[in-house]
C-alpha cells in the first residue's frame, strides 16, 4: 500500500487526481500549519520585546546613546 | 487534458504563469535593496529582515485563507450575491487541487502568481515604515494587507465576476488600484498612527531630509523593481482563451489573450504601453525633481502605476502622457502631505503607489469612458464615477482604514513602535557591537602573531 495511493503507473492519467501522500488528512495538516503560524508570531513578539528590553537595560543611558550617535 | 490543442493550451498556460513568478521575485529583491539603501547604517539588518520575513508569513497565510477569499468574495458578499463557496471549494487550503494533482495544472501557478502580488502589496508598506516600527507589528500588518485586504479588493474589482466590475464598470487591468492604491492607502493609515522617525521634523514643523545611506543601492533596487514589473504585467493576463471558453458576448472563434476580466487585449499592446508609461514617468520625474536620481527612478515606477489601470487599451502616447501626469501629481503630493500633515513616508511609497494608483484609476474612467468592462451582458461600462468610487474603495476603504485600525490596536498593546532609546541606538546596535568586538578580537590576535 503506497502512501500516495498510486502503486503503479499502468493507469490512464485522466482517471487520477491527487498524487500526494496521506490524502484525506489535509484538514489536520492545515490546522497544524495555522497553529504553527500563530505560535510563531507569539514567540517572535516576545523575543523582540525581550531583545529591546535587554538593549535598554545595558545601553539605554544617555552616555551610551550619545556615543552610538557619534559613531553613526 | 484530452486532445492535443487542449493539452497544448493547458501546458502553455501553466508555463506562462510559472515564468511570471521568478520574474516577479525580482520585485521583492528590488524592494529589499531599496529599503536597505534608504535606511541608515545602524538599521540595515533589521530593515532587511523585516522585508524578507514577510515572504514566508504572507505565503503561508495566503495558502491558509487568502486564496479562498479571492474565490469566495466576488459578490461582496451580499452586494450581488452571497459567498461563492462553490467556486472557493477547489481553492481551500485542504482542497485536493492545491497539491500535486494530475487533473489540475493551473491552480498552483495561478495561486503563486497572485501570491507574488501579495508580497508586493506588503512590501510597498514595508519601505514607508522603516527604522521605527517593530518587526513583529509589521509582520502582522503584512498578513493583513497581503493575505486579507488586497485579496478582497481583487475579488471585488479584479475578478471577471467581481461586484465592482458588474455595478461600477470598474476597470484596473494592471492593478493601479488593486495593488498600488490599496497598499499606498494602507501605508498611510499605518504612518498616521506610527508617527515620524525621531528628528524628521524640526521644532517649527519643517521636514528634514533623512538621506539614504546608499543612493546607488536605492536606485538599483528601483531598477530591479522595473525588471520584476514585466512579470507582474504578464501575470495580469490570461494568455490564450477561445471565445467559447469565455462564454460571453464575443462571437466567432478567434482565440485571444485577455485581461483578468476576460476582455480582449494583446501582449504586444501591454509591452509597448509599459515602456511608454515608464518613459513618461522617467521624463517627468527627472524634470520635476531637477534630476534627483531617487525621484527620477521613482517617477518611472509612478508612470507605470498611473497608466496601469488602462494599459490594455491606451494608445502608447496616452500611456506616456498619463504616466507623466501621474508622476508629477504624486511627486508634488508627497511633499505637500509631508509638510502639511507631518507624515514621514521614508521611501515615498504612499505617493508612488498610493497617489499615482488613485490618480490612474480616475484618469482611466475618463479616457476609457463607455468601453465595456466585461465580455458578459449586463455589466456597467467603464465610466468616471465608477472609477472614482473604485479609487475611494481601494485607497481608503480597503487600504487606509484597515491599516489605521490594525496599527491603532497594535499601538494600544504597545506592539507598534520600537522604544525611543532603541531607535536612537539603532535596531542593529546589539549585533553591531558583537561584530565590532569580534573584529577587535581578530585584530588583536593578528597583531599578536606579528
Amino acid at each position: 500500500m503506497a502512501t500516495t495511493g498510486i502503486e503503479s503507473w499502468a493507469v490512464d492519467l485522466k482517471d487520477i487526481g491527487a498524487i500526494y501522500p496521506f490524502q484525506g488528512t489535509e484538514g489536520l495538516f492545515v490546522l497544524a500549519g495555522v497553529v504553527l503560524w500563530l505560535g510563531w508570531h507569539l514567540i517572535q513578539i516576545r523575543a523582540e520585546n525581550d531583545e529591546y528590553d535587554g538593549i535598554i537595560s545595558r545601553h539605554g543611558d544617555d552616555a551610551s546613546i550619545n556615543e552610538a550617535l557619534e559613531g553613526e | 487534458m484530452e486532445g492535443n490543442l487542449n493539452a497544448l493550451t493547458t501546458v502553455f498556460t501553466e508555463f506562462y504563469y510559472w515564468a511570471t513568478i521568478p520574474l516577479m521575485f525580482f520585485i521583492h529583491i528590488g524592494f529589499c535593496m531599496y529599503e536597505v539603501g534608504a535606511s541608515r547604517r545602524r538599521n540595515h539588518l533589521h530593515t532587511l529582515m523585516k522585508n524578507t520575513m514577510l515572504i514566508p508569513l504572507v505565503t503561508i497565510t495566503f495558502f491558509f485563507f487568502g486564496w479562498w477569499l479571492y474565490w469566495a468574495m466576488p459578490n461582496g458578499p451580499f452586494i450581488t450575491g452571497g459567498l461563492d463557496t462553490a467556486a472557493a471549494e477547489a481553492n481551500t487550503a485542504w482542497s485536493e487541487t492545491m497539491g500535486p494533482n494530475t487533473g489540475d495544472r493551473i491552480t498552483g501557478v495561478f495561486w503563486a502568481a497572485f501570491l507574488l502580488f501579495s508580497w508586493t502589496a506588503a512590501s510597498i508598506v514595508s519601505g514607508s515604515v522603516i527604522e521605527r516600527i517593530k518587526s513583529g507589528a509589521f509582520w502582522i500588518l503584512a498578513v493583513v494587507i497581503g493575505s486579507v485586504a488586497w485579496i478582497i479588493d481583487a475579488a471585488w474589482g479584479w475578478h471577471y465576476g467581481g461586484w465592482m466590475v458588474q455595478l461600477l464598470g470598474y476597470h484596473d487591468a494592471y492593478a493601479s488600484g488593486v495593488i498600488h492604491a490599496i497598499a499606498g492607502g494602507f501605508a498611510l493609515g499605518v504612518l498616521v498612527v506610527l508617527g515620524p522617525r525621531l528628528g524628521k521634523f524640526a521644532r517649527d514643523g519643517s521636514p528634514r531630509d533623512i538621506t539614504p545611506h546608499n543612493p546607488w543601492l536605492v536606485c538599483l533596487g528601483l531598477f530591479m523593481i522595473y525588471a520584476g514589473f514585466w512579470g507582474f504585467y504578464v501575470a495580469c493576463n490570461v494568455p490564450i482563451i477561445d471565445p467559447g471558453g469565455i462564454g460571453g458576448q464575443i462571437t466567432g472563434d478567434t482565440w485571444t489573450a485577455t485581461t483578468i476580466y476576460l476582455t480582449p487585449t494583446t501582449l504586444g499592446a501591454i509591452t509597448v504601453n509599459f515602456l511608454m508609461s515608464l518613459s513618461g514617468g522617467l521624463l517627468v520625474g527627472y524634470l520635476a525633481s531637477k534630476g534627483n536620481p531617487f525621484w527620477t527612478y521613482s517617477g518611472g515606477l509612478a508612470g507605470i502605476i498611473t497608466a496601469s489601470a488602462g494599459n490594455d487599451l491606451y494608445h502608447p502616447i496616452h500611456a506616456m502622457i498619463i504616466g507623466g501626469l501621474g508622476t508629477y501629481c504624486a511627486y508634488k503630493l508627497h511633499y505637500w502631505v509631508e509638510q502639511k500633515f507631518k507624515i514621514d513616508d521614508a521611501v515615498g511609497a504612499v505617493a508612488v503607489h498610493g497617489y499615482a494608483g488613485f490618480i490612474g484609476l480616475v484618469i482611466c474612467g475618463f479616457v476609457l469612458w463607455g468601453h465595456p468592462s466585461s465580455p458578459y451582458e449586463g455589466f456597467a461600462a467603464i465610466n468616471p464615477l465608477g472609477q472614482f468610487v473604485g479609487a475611494i474603495i481601494m485607497f481608503f476603504v480597503l487600504g487606509f482604514v484597515p491599516g489605521w485600525i490594525v496599527a491603532k490596536i497594535l499601538a494600544a498593546m504597545n506592539l507598534l513602535r520600537i522604544p525611543r532609546q532603541v531607535e536612537l541606538l539603532g535596531l542593529d546596535f546589539a549585533s553591531n557591537r558583537e561584530e565590532q568586538a569580534a573584529a577587535a578580537d581578530v585584530r588583536a590576535t593578528e597583531k599578536a602573531a606579528v
